[in-house]
This record gives structure tokens, C-alpha cells and sequence, in this order.
């Protein structure tokens, strides 16, 4: 993989844990990756697997959605929900040819801003080495473009 | 007598489905009949395509082109179609959205092809490929328009004013988006017509068993399940996308036990009608434990494509499988 390609990564998280985490991390001076580009929701039950079709779409390599730990959400069951609704959707992004691995389901809560770290690392050096979508992207607009010409 | 409306009728990629519901929805219907001049429909009627050439641009009022775009030829005539013609009205799920052609957008073209000349069991002499080009036994050459290597909806192509949905629209709802186009009184561009604005389960006779919250513990499948067609499908197991599909064909599948395959697609507010159906088939699953719910999608939808998408892939937002030209 040519060393220029800098995997872009969308990450919802929500306003009780998850956020609450990257800020721990921020105001504890802790180095996360710059490729990490964080989107706050409420809980990650309001995260719609629309949202995360819109991001592959528009070219983010990876999307992790960040929820409180099972038993500990705020409105009592949105991360099962989350749960549940990521682990149907990987199936899906499977058969349209993006790797299951490029949407990860984490539990952070508001005091691991550690894991929160460690999470986004991990992640940006997975997506490095699957390499960008954006080529298998252009191929499908390239013959959209010629068939309007 | 006001002057007729001259209608245009075309077929692409499609099963010849669409014909059936617009002969069925107009064939007794006289006063509409004789207010419509076709001047173009291949299916029924000897025209050319230098019929359409020599008519002047904008003469045709509708053009009602049904099918979803899978070859060059389609690609030509709709282009022609469009600049004849003052509406172009996509008429079905194919011509909508790709429809279930469409679900060949999984695979690379050359899948495809292999697989249907080569692979399915066949009287005639297999692995016989179309070619675009070839000579007849008196020496002529004659073309063969070439296959796109993915399926297109048609406003990908061209640009569609309305839609009408359905596979097939049902006669019905063809008959209130005439009324609508003759009323003379047109909806904004682009919308639907035809159709309702509101789900499905808004018009199915089984809503009112359906609780306010529903609860499956497990997703099963009509092959194996017996239904009870007075209760809500949903209640049963079964994923039903009526809450995610626009009604507009009175619950035509859910009102005899056979659930809602989201033939007439995605409400106004999607942009993803597959993402959406996860959404909400996810959300009524009531099962917390990550093997469980592994398990319970395994047993229940071993093709998600197929399930979310049967209609409307080629229109998501990702249109194909990726990984497709990789693997050549």
C-alpha cells in the first residue's frame, strides 16, 4: 500500500460514554490519531445503518460506533439495539464487498479514555492495511459516468 | 374535443410484467383510451426507433418507459426517449430502482454472463457467449448491442420526472397517477405518483393486531413456517417490510399471509431502503446476547442482500458489490 494513503475513519459515539471518553482523552493530553473524525449522537441505539451506508459512500474507510457498555446505556437498551443492527448490517456491507472488519461495534465508557485510544489506533492500523475503498468507489462511478456520456 | 395525449411506452431490462398491469389498469377504461394517442410501443404495436428519430424534440407528452438500463441499446433509446418527450415517468421497481435484475449488481458482469450461458442447464448447445459482432450464413454482419457491466436504475441515465412503483404497479395505482398527470394540476418533479406518502402498514387489514411493540425472539422463514394469515406477520416472526415500504397497493401480499417484499420501495424520507429495513428488522429483534442474535440472523436471513435489497439495490447507495472486477 503506497505510504501517502491515510485511512479516514467516521466515529459515532455517544453524549453519555463514548464522547465523554474522547474528551478524557483530549483533556488528558493522550495522542489519538488525526484520522479519526467524531460524530456525537445521543446514544449509539440513534446511529441508523443509513448513516453508515452515507459514510462508505462518501468515502470513509472505516465507522466505528462507540456505545456504553452492555447493561449501562442511558435509555436502558439502545446499545443492544446497536448491537443488533451492526452485526445484521456487517452481513450486508459483506455481500456489497466491503469487508465486515471496516465497521466495528466498541463499548467505551466515560472513564476508559485509554481504551478510547487504543480503539482508534487499532483501527486506523487495520484500515492501513486493507487498504483505501476509494479505488473499488471510482471504478463504480467511472461506469456510471460513461454509460451518461 | 381537447387535443389527445400522445404517449410514448418503452421496455428495458424487464419481465414484461409492467405491460400486463398497464393493459390491465386501461383496458376497460374507454373515456382514458380514447383521450391517448400511443405513438410509440414496441410490446404491442409496429414501431420503429426512426419513428421516435423523425418526431420533433418535446412532441411526445409522457413517456412511460418501464425496466431498468442493462444495455447500450437501453441506454440510446431512453437518451432519445428523454429529448422527444416533455414527462418521462419511471414506471416500476425496475425503472426505479434496478429492481430484481438489479441483485445482478452482486456480481461482476462476466459472473453473470458465464453463468447464464455457460452454467444453468440448457437444451441448446452450452457455452454458446452473445457476441457483439457476427456474420449471418448469407454473409451479412450483424451487431449485437453490448451488456453494461452493471445495472442501472433510470434516473442514473436519464432524467425522470415521476415515478411509479411497483412490481408490478398495480392497476390501481397506474390509474391514479393518469388521473393525477390529467388533472393537469402536476405534483412537484420527481415525486411519486400514484402511490401513497405513508407506509404499508398503514393500509394492512393486519395492523390492528399488530402490538405497539413488537417482539420476536426468533426470525423465521415462509418455507418453513405455517402462517397465520389473520395476524400480523411481523408478530409471527417473520420479517414483513411493511413498515418500511410505501403503501399504495392496499397490502395486496400481507392481507393473504405472504409478507411485504418492499416491491413499491422506500418511503420519501430514505435514502437507503435497505439500511432502513436492517434498521427497523434489528430493532424488533428481542434478543441481547451477541451469539444469540448471530445465531438468530444466520437461521432467519441468510441473504440479507436479497431481503433488503430485492428491489432496490442498484438505487442504494452503494449500487454493487465493491469487490466485483477484482476477482477476474
Amino acid at each position: 500500500m503506497s505510504s501517502e494513503y491515510e485511512p479516514k475513519v467516521l466515529m459515532f459515539t455517544c453524549n453519555w460514554c463514548s464522547y465523554a471518553a474522547a474528551d478524557l482523552a483530549g483533556t488528558s493530553r493522550m495522542k489519538t490519531p488525526h484520522n479519526i473524525r467524531i460524530v456525537r449522537v445521543m446514544c449509539s441505539g440513534r446511529v441508523d445503518p443509513q448513516f453508515i451506508m452515507e459514510a462508505f459512500a462518501q468515502g470513509a474507510d472505516g465507522v466505528i460506533v462507540s456505545g456504553c457498555h452492555p447493561g449501562d446505556c442511558h435509555y436502558m437498551e439502545g446499545n443492544y439495539k446497536a448491537l443488533r443492527r451492526m452485526l445484521l448490517l456487517r452481513k450486508l456491507l459483506e455481500q456489497l464487498g466491503i469487508e465486515p472488519e471496516r465497521l466495528r461495534l466498541e463499548w467505551i465508557s466515560a472513564s476508559e479514555a485509554r481504551k478510547f485510544v487504543e480503539i482508534t489506533t487499532d483501527t486506523v492500523e487495520k484500515l492501513r492495511k486493507l487498504g483505501p475503498l476509494k479505488p473499488r468507489l471510482d471504478y463504480v462511478r467511472k461506469i456510471m459516468e460513461e454509460v451518461v456520456k | 374535443m381537447s387535443p389527445k395525449v400522445r404517449v410514448a411506452l418503452y421496455w428495458l431490462a424487464s419481465c414484461g410484467g409492467c405491460e400486463e398491469s398497464q393493459v390491465d389498469a386501461i383496458s376497460d377504461k374507454i373515456d382514458i383510451i380514447s383521450n391517448l394517442e400511443i405513438v410509440f410501443w414496441p410490446v404491442a404495436m409496429d414501431f420503429k426507433k426512426e419513428d421516435v428519430e423523425k418526431l420533433p424534440d418535446e412532441s411526445i407528452d409522457v413517456a412511460v418507459i418501464n425496466g431498468g438500463v442493462r444495455l447500450k441499446e437501453h441506454v440510446e433509446m431512453v437518451k432519445l426517449l428523454r429529448r422527444k418527450s416533455k414527462i418521462v415517468i419511471a414506471y416500476g421497481s425496475c425503472a426505479s430502482w434496478g429492481g430484481i435484475p438489479g441483485l445482478a449488481n452482486l456480481y461482476d458482469i462476466n459472473e453473470v454472463l458465464s453463468r447464464v450461458y455457460s452454467e444453468v442447464p440448457t437444451l441448446q448447445e452450452k457455452g454458446v457467449m452473445p457476441r457483439p459482432k457476427s456474420v449471418t450464413n448469407e454473409g451479412m454482419e450483424i451487431e449485437l448491442t453490448e451488456v453494461l457491466p452493471m445495472l442501472l436504475p433510470l434516473d442514473a441515465v436519464i432524467d425522470v420526472d415521476y415515478y411509479i412503483p411497483g412490481c408490478p404497479p398495480t392497476p390501481e395505482t397506474f390509474l391514479k397517477a393518469l388521473e393525477t398527470l390529467l388533472s393537469g394540476n402536476l405534483p412537484p418533479r420527481k415525486s411519486v405518483i400514484g402511490a401513497s406518502t405513508r407506509a404499508l402498514c398503514e393500509e394492512c387489514p393486519l395492523n390492528k393486531t399488530k402490538p405497539d411493540k413488537v417482539l420476536i425472539k426468533e426470525i423465521r422463514r415462509i418455507y418453513n413456517t405455517k402462517i397465520d394469515p389473520s395476524k400480523c406477520l411481523l408478530v409471527q416472526g417473520i420479517p414483513c417490510l411493511g413498515p418500511v415500504t410505501r403503501g399504495g397497493c392496499n397490502a395486496k401480499c400481507p392481507r393473504v399471509g405472504s409478507p411485504c417484499i418492499g416491491c413499491y420501495g422506500p418511503l420519501d424520507k430514505h435514502i437507503d431502503y435497505g439500511a432502513k429495513a436492517i434498521s427497523f428488522i434489528a430493532s424488533i429483534l428481542d434478543l441481547n446476547d451477541e451469539n444469540e442474535i448471530k445465531k438468530a440472523l444466520d437461521n432467519g436471513i441468510p441473504d440479507p442482500a436479497g431481503l433488503v435489497h430485492k428491489f432496490t439495490l442498484p438505487a442504494s447507495r452503494l449500487k454493487v458489490n465493491l469487490k466485483r472486477g477484482e476477482h477476474k
